[in-house]
Order: structure tokens, then C-alpha cells, then sequence
């Protein structure tokens, strides 16, 4: 049941029995989130950093509304506004951060292996909250969720992801947590997009993970569709010939849709580029759990911080 | 009382335990002067359990049905810290609104009061019961908060260095009550 470690900073090295404790205990803190008064004492005394060096709403949020519902004390840091403004090492700002009194602080950075670098400086808890393109590990843990909660089982299940996959920490970290729990991973979009070595991402196995350029063809019979956010500050990079050509060809519509399965869950990690990657029409149709993995965010985020936080010493 | 040379010994038979049960599903029933504004809540894992088996007791003698429901006390306690694993969190299912209601929190031992002191504050959560009781099936002593049991099925005197373990055919198979000295502390 416990987790045995102190830090969550990728989801490569989680054991399956890791995810079903953490599946597990998102489902209890739902429960917290449903009642009258959403929030119980458990973390009480215990202080959450917030570190975020990039912009984001819901992951900031919800870490935010998570440890408020445990009852621990939260602060934000933002790069704009704070020491790092004037040019404090990522190292001193750690130190910083450890002097004040975290128990735990979550960390958003540009560059890939920055919570790396917080663990072996910081003698508190971190959680990785997205660090550059290497991953995202609450996000995969609440697309898992939010999927479990419809199918129940993730086992043998069909998961298309699409888009950009190269640039997207939540294609690495989803593909990687579905594949683990047993589903059947697709990757589809542009070339420029997805690179050929991607299907061996887990576990160096070419027979894991497909890639299918073809999207049509990819969503025949899906269980799950994820679309991601097409990030349009990579356009200049001359990896898309153009957005209307990018909506026609993987954009996701109700008449791609169609082809999925009939109870299809169609996900976004958001923010969304409605018309371009989603159209508006699917994004909140039947088959959209999109609000829905926010609210989970919350639930999956309580988990995460009462199983590294709660009976460790103080 | 029977014992063996494990340090292990029967404190309640099967028996001993139906007994126990059927008399203080009887004692809450007279207390309260009837069921139909009891609500049962039991402290997982054998809480729910035995708080089901008191309602089926009351049963046969009285109409009105006893909704039985169970608490999740994990994210309440106040000893996370002291505790090198994190505790499991068990499902919580309050019936109805225990607002105006006699509720009965039921649990398996009653040993420091810390359990039970947790259970009233997640209960309160739920709303504001007329009142809360607390039945147990063993009061081992050893108490370190002002809480008592209203209802006792046995007091068990015992040392620090044993654990009570209540076994419910539901959960383990066979019903019974056990004393296990764990060694040396």
C-alpha cells in the first residue's frame, strides 16, 4: 500500500503496485472532495512550496487546492517576482526554500532533470510538477484515473495519443504509466512530430507502443483518445507545413470520433487549441472527460502528497 | 482462560462473542428507547462489519431497520507522524444525514481513544448528530484521552506488549477474540 520512496519525479521507475496505491487513494480523497466540508486534517503542520519557473494554471492549482484540502500550509513561488528575477541559482533558491521549512515542494522547470537536482539538494519531498520535455508524472497518474474511473480496468485497452509527441512531457510520462497498467499504446501525428525510436520508449520494447502517422487509421476502435496541444511557439521551426493543414489531417472531429469505440473518452491535458488540435463540438461533447481530468487533478494531487508526506518523520 | 505456549490466548469464543453482541444490541435499543433514529457507523476494517451484525441482531426484535454505514479515520489521526508506513484509507459510506441522529460508532477495541477521538472529528464532517456513542467489542485499558465506551462487550486487562486482535468470520473466518503478546517492548 505505502509508496517506498520520498520523491515523484518520473514515472518510468514506477512499479505497478505503486500506481494502484496511488489509484487506490485518489479514489478516497474523491470521496473527502464530495463532502460537505472538502477538507480533512491529515497534513495539518506540514508546508507545501509551490516552485513554478513556467507558467501554468491547472497544475499549480490543483497541487495548491490539494494540500489546502489536507489541511497543509501551501506557498507559491513564481520565477517573475521572486529572487530568481535577480539571477539566484536554481541550487541557492533550493537552499533558500529548505531554510524557510518545506516539507515538500513541487517544482515546474524548462529544463529536463531540474527535480533531480532539488532531491540530491533538498532534504525534504519533491514532486516533479513538468520539467522540460522529460515528463509529467501527476498528469499521467490522473489520465490513468480518469480513465479507470469510467473502464474500471486499464488492462488491454486501446490508447491513441496525438500531436505534437516530441515536445510533450505528457505523451512521454502517459506513454509510459498506460503501458505499465497494460493498455495498448498508439502515437500518432506529423513525422517532423513523432519520432520512428519513440515505439521502443518503454523498456527499449519494439511491441509495446505503435506508431501510426495515419490517424484514421490509429482511432479505428480506440478505448481512449488523447489529443495534445499543438504548441504553436514551435511553428517556427518549420516542423508543421501549417495549422489548417495540421486541423485537417489530426485534428480530432466528431466524424474521426466516430470511427473510436462507441463509449470512447476523448482526453486533453489542456490547455486546448480549439479548431486546431480539437474541435470545439468535441472538446465538450459526450465523449470529453476533459473537465473532468481537472477535477481529478485534485484528487490524484491529495494522494500524491498524503502518501509521500503522511508517516514520514517529521 | 485457556492459553497456549505462544503467548497467544482465547479471550472470547465464538460464542462468547454472538453473546456479547446480541446484549449490547439490547442495551442500545433500551437506551435509546427504540431504533428508528439510530444510525450505526463502524471504524474500519471490522467496524462496518460489526456494526451490520448489531443491526441484524436488533432486527429480530424490532421493525424499524438500522442504516449501518463506516468511517474512514486515516486522514484524521494524530499519530501519521509517529507511524513509519502510511496508513490504508478504507472507504467511508455514511448512510443518510446523521444531522438530529443517535449515532453509534462502532469499533473492534478500545485501547488509547486515539481511534475514537479521530472518529468523532470525521464524523462531524458529515454533520451535527444528536448524539454519539461508541460500542466496542473489548476495552483493553491503557487509555491516554478523557473517552470511555458506552457500550462493552468484555473489559480485557492487558500489558502494553499485547496486541487484541478480534477475528469476525467476514473477514478471517472464524469469530473470536485473541490476546498476543508481541514480545518484549
Amino acid at each position: 500500500m505505502p509508496l517506498h520512496r520520498r520523491h515523484l519525479i518520473d514515472i518510468a521507475d514506477f512499479s505497478r503496485d505503486e500506481f494502484d496505491s496511488v489509484l487506490e487513494t485518489a479514489v478516497s480523497m474523491r470521496q473527502v472532495l464530495e463532502r460537505p466540508i472538502s477538507r480533512v486534517p491529515t497534513l495539518r503542520g506540514k508546508s507545501i512550496v509551490n516552485v513554478f519557473f513556467e507558467a501554468s494554471t491547472r497544475t499549480r492549482v490543483s497541487f495548491e487546492l490539494a494540500g489546502k484540502s489536507l489541511s497543509a500550509d501551501v506557498v507559491n513561488v513564481a520565477s517573475s517576482g521572486s529572487s530568481i528575477e535577480k539571477g539566484e541559482s536554481l541550487i541557492d533558491t533550493f537552499h533558500t526554500i529548505q531554510a524557510l521549512g518545506a516539507d515538500l515542494v513541487v517544482l515546474r522547470h524548462p529544463k529536463a532533470g531540474a527535480p533531480d537536482l532539488a532531491a540530491r539538494n533538498l532534504s525534504c519531498s519533491v514532486v516533479n510538477a513538468g520539467d522540460g520535455l522529460r515528463g509529467h508524472p501527476s498528469q499521467a497518474l490522473l489520465d490513468l484515473f480518469t480513465v479507470q474511473q469510467h473502464t474500471g480496468d486499464i488492462e488491454g485497452l486501446k490508447i491513441v495519443i496525438v500531436g505534437d509527441v516530441l515536445h510533450s512531457r505528457v505523451a512521454r510520462s502517459g506513454i509510459w504509466a498506460f503501458a505499465r497498467m497494460g493498455a495498448h499504446v498508439y502515437l500518432s501525428g506529423p513525422p517532423t512530430l513523432l519520432p520512428p525510436h519513440f515505439n521502443k520508449l518503454v523498456n527499449g520494447d519494439d511491441g509495446i507502443v505503435r506508431i501510426e502517422h495515419d490517424l484514421d487509421r490509429a482511432i479505428d476502435g480506440a478505448d481512449v483518445v488523447m489529443a495534445l496541444r499543438i504548441q504553436k511557439e514551435r511553428m517556427h521551426l518549420g516542423m508543421l507545413p501549417d495549422l489548417r493543414e495540421y486541423a485537417r489531417r489530426w485534428g480530432i472531429t466528431s466524424t474521426r470520433l466516430s470511427r473510436a469505440d462507441r463509449r470512447a473518452l476523448l482526453m486533453h491535458p489542456g490547455p486546448m487549441n480549439q479548431g486546431i488540435e480539437i474541435s470545439p463540438d468535441v472538446a465538450y461533447g459526450e465523449h470529453s472527460v476533459i473537465t473532468e481530468q481537472v477535477t481529478n487533478g485534485v484528487a490524484v494531487r491529495m494522494a500524491i502528497l498524503y502518501l509521500l508526506l503522511a508517516g514520514t518523520p517529521a | 482462560m485457556k492459553s497456549n505456549t505462544d503467548g497467544e490466548r482465547l479471550v472470547m469464543s465464538a460464542d462468547d462473542l454472538r453473546r456479547a453482541l446480541t446484549r449490547i444490541a439490547h442495551e442500545i435499543v433500551e437506551r435509546n428507547r427504540g431504533p428508528s433514529n439510530l444510525v450505526f457507523v463502524g471504524v474500519p476494517r471490522p467496524g462496518p462489519v460489526l456494526a451490520k451484525r448489531l443491526a441484524q441482531v436488533v432486527a429480530e426484535f424490532e421493525e424499524d431497520p438500522i442504516p449501518t454505514g463506516s468511517i474512514d479515520i486515516s486522514l484524521h489521526r494524530d499519530d501519521l507522524k509517529q507511524r513509519s508506513t502510511t496508513p490504508a484509507i478504507y472507504p467511508t459510506e455514511i448512510p443518510e444525514d446523521v444531522t438530529g441522529r443517535d449515532v453509534v460508532l462502532v469499533d473492534d477495541v478500545l485501547y488509547t481513544g486515539r481511534s475514537a477521538r479521530a472518529a468523532l472529528d470525521a464524523l462531524t464532517d458529515f454533520g451535527r448528530p444528536k448524539s454519539i456513542q461508541l460500542a466496542v467489542v473489548v476495552d483493553r485499558g491503557h487509555r491516554e484521552l478523557p473517552i470511555r465506551a458506552d457500550y462493552v462487550g468484555k473489559n480485557v486487562p492487558t500489558a502494553s506488549a499485547e496486541s487484541v486482535h478480534v477475528h469476525l468470520v467476514e473477514l478471517d473466518g472464524e469469530d473470536c477474540v485473541r490476546v498476543i503478546n508481541d514480545g518484549e517492548k
